[in-house]
């Protein structure tokens, strides 16, 4: 089987998530990655090294600076005609593009899978995690995404695949990137830290999370993440929740911090390595997912934590 | 303007699913269904729209079972104009019931349509970015903000890391994110005006669209259980097993 793997990159370096996919597809066959972007001379080099990378398909051009599917949609459909199956990460990015490559190609996309199981066969989560399915398609190609944290990333070095250009690719004219507002933080991003520590409601506060939570992040080189009472009750911004309806992580150790422990939230971090909770109440169902649960005040505990690790 | 809002029943996300012992799916007997959250959101935008003088007529549809009428009902008790049910008791994948939705889009010409980003049942994101493919219309997926502006609408994104801003041409399909708004709930006065609102019945087969599926589920399994851990009894004991395990500053 011959695999198109979509790198996601931010023009600059190959992503993560990327890695995991040519996991996902060498487990298929032989693994071909499309480069799309505008200058992205550099990521297309990057990628080739990748190991198991055979050819690297390299679209450049001002129609596909900014990932927009109505552009790079139509790009993929023409490239599958000479692959079996397209991948992408399951991130926004993957999310957004492949589900409009799977219906020019009249495919039944099977989306965030958790592993290969046969030539046609994966086990993915529904329910939020609550349930697994394993499926098999029955459609003449496949579309894909992957979950990143269902497995190994890829080593960065020992590939050499050829860079061919794909020619053409114009904008359609129905869309336009207007602006992004990417946060900056100098901290790892939460879907590939090797730490989180999350924060919830019984911070009580914005300025709270600022004097408890950040100063354990800090001191671990952790991510910094929060359940939905956190966000919602306005502690910290959007993209810290985790769980269901937020990211989903699974780092090697996760500290969940006055957080009570809703489906909602341990669907998001139930598949971290280590859960770590602290908690005041000795009821609260994060125990029953914790590693290490420690039945403390946080206010006094996790200074105290920050102080002593 | 038109805006059309494709709503689904599903289990209702206070409950937890249960895996049925013959390993076929979720139990689905005598549970709480209710209208699919992120759907709740598409419908609320669309009601918004058309508060604005954006949105003239609001039109739900749903690919489901005859009780999938309770849900447009609720969607019609929020404020949309009237429903379309395109009644069928089979699991219907987002391919085909995207293909529902461009013949229903073909037929009704809707400047914008508002989807759920995903079901919170299969969990699949793939609907609204189908519809865009089949119709050629332009997506503004993960929607935090819905802007229309003449013949273009405005749509902010909820990307990995922050927000991401996309001008789309009219028509377009957008599907919503969590921050898009809070739904409203239905007065009891909507919710009987909402019983003599035109809901229309149809079945797959009117649209000319096959629903058989195209992926197996061969089956459906309980995740695997991760069992309680220790107590510790304070930060010291904490500590201790934290640097055991390689984790310190």
């Amino acid at each position: 089987m011959k695999t198109l793997v979509w790198v996601e990159h931010d023009g600059k370096a190959v992503k993560d998530a990327t890695l995991a996919v040519v996991t996902a597809a060498s487990k298929l066959g032989e693994v071909h990655l499309l480069v799309a972007g505008e200058g992205v001379d550099g990521v297309a080099k990057e990628a080739a090294a990748i190991a198991g990378v055979g050819k690297v398909h390299v679209a450049d051009g001002a129609a596909f600076g900014h990932n927009l599917p109505e552009n790079i949609a139509p790009l993929i459909a023409d490239l599958m005609a000479s692959h079996d199956a397209f991948l992408a990460p399951a991130t926004t990015t993957g999310k957004n593009i492949a589900p409009r490559v799977a219906a020019l190609l009249d495919v039944m996309q099977i989306s965030e899978i958790l592993s290969v199981e046969g030539e046609k066969s994966f086990t993915r989560p529904i329910y939020a995690g609550n349930a697994i399915a394993t499926v098999e398609s029955s459609d003449a190609k496949l579309v894909l995404t992957v979950r990143g944290t269902a497995f190994d990333k890829a080593a960065t070095s020992g590939g050499s695949g050829s860079i061919e250009a794909v020619g053409g690719g114009s904008d359609v004219g129905i869309s336009s990137f207007v602006g992004a507002e990417i946060a900056k933080q100098d901290r790892p991003e939460l879907t590939s830290a090797k730490i989180i520590v999350s924060g919830g409601r019984a911070l009580g506060s914005s300025e709270k999370y600022e004097e408890v939570i950040v100063p354990l992040a800090d001191k671990l080189g952790a991510a910094l993440g929060a359940s939905r009472a956190a966000v919602d009750a306005g502690y910290v911004p959007n993209d810290y929740q985790v769980g269901q309806t937020g990211k989903i992580v699974a780092p090697q150790v996760y500290f969940a911090i006055g957080i009570s422990g809703a489906i909602q939230h341990l669907a998001g971090m139930k598949d971290s390595k280590t859960i770590v909770a602290i908690n005041k109440d000795e009821d609260a169902p994060i125990f029953q997912v914790a590693d290490f649960g420690l039945v403390a005040d946080l206010f006094s505990a996790v200074p105290e934590l920050t102080g002593k690790i | 303007m038109k805006i059309l809002v494709p709503v689904k029943r599903v289990l209702d996300y206070n409950v937890k699913p249960r895996v049925k012992s013959d390993g076929t799916g979720v139990d689905l007997a005598n549970v709480k269904m209710s209208m699919n959250p992120f759907d709740e959101i598409g419908v609320e935008e669309a009601i918004r729209l058309k508060e604005k003088g954006v949105a003239t007529e609001i039109v739900a549809v749903s690919v489901g079972p005859a009780k999938a009428q309770e849900t447009l009902r609720t969607a019609l008790a929020m404020g949309a104009d009237r429903a379309i049910l395109v009644q069928t008791d089979d699991a219907v994948e987002p391919l085909a019931i995207a293909k529902i939705l461009k013949a229903i889009a073909d037929a009704e010409q809707p400047g914008l349509v508002i989807l759920g980003k995903q079901a919170i049942d299969d969990d699949n994101n793939q609907t609204g970015q189908m519809l865009a493919a089949l119709t050629g219309w332009a997506q503004g997926t993960f929607a935090s903000a819905v802007n229309v502006d003449g013949d273009s609408v405005n749509v902010t994104r909820e990307v990995d890391g922050g927000l991401e801003t996309v001008k789309l041409k009219l028509p377009a399909i957008v599907t919503t994110d969590l921050r898009l708004n809070e739904p409203r709930y239905a007065s009891l006065p909507n919710i009987m005006k909402a019983k003599s609102k035109p809901l229309d019945t149809k079945i797959p087969a009117d649209y000319g669209v096959d629903t058989a599926p195209r992926v197996k589920v061969v089956k459906v399994s309980e995740p695997a259980a991760r069992s309680a851990g220790i107590k510790v009894a304070d930060v010291d004991e904490l500590v201790a097993k934290l640097k055991a395990m390689g984790v310190h500053s």
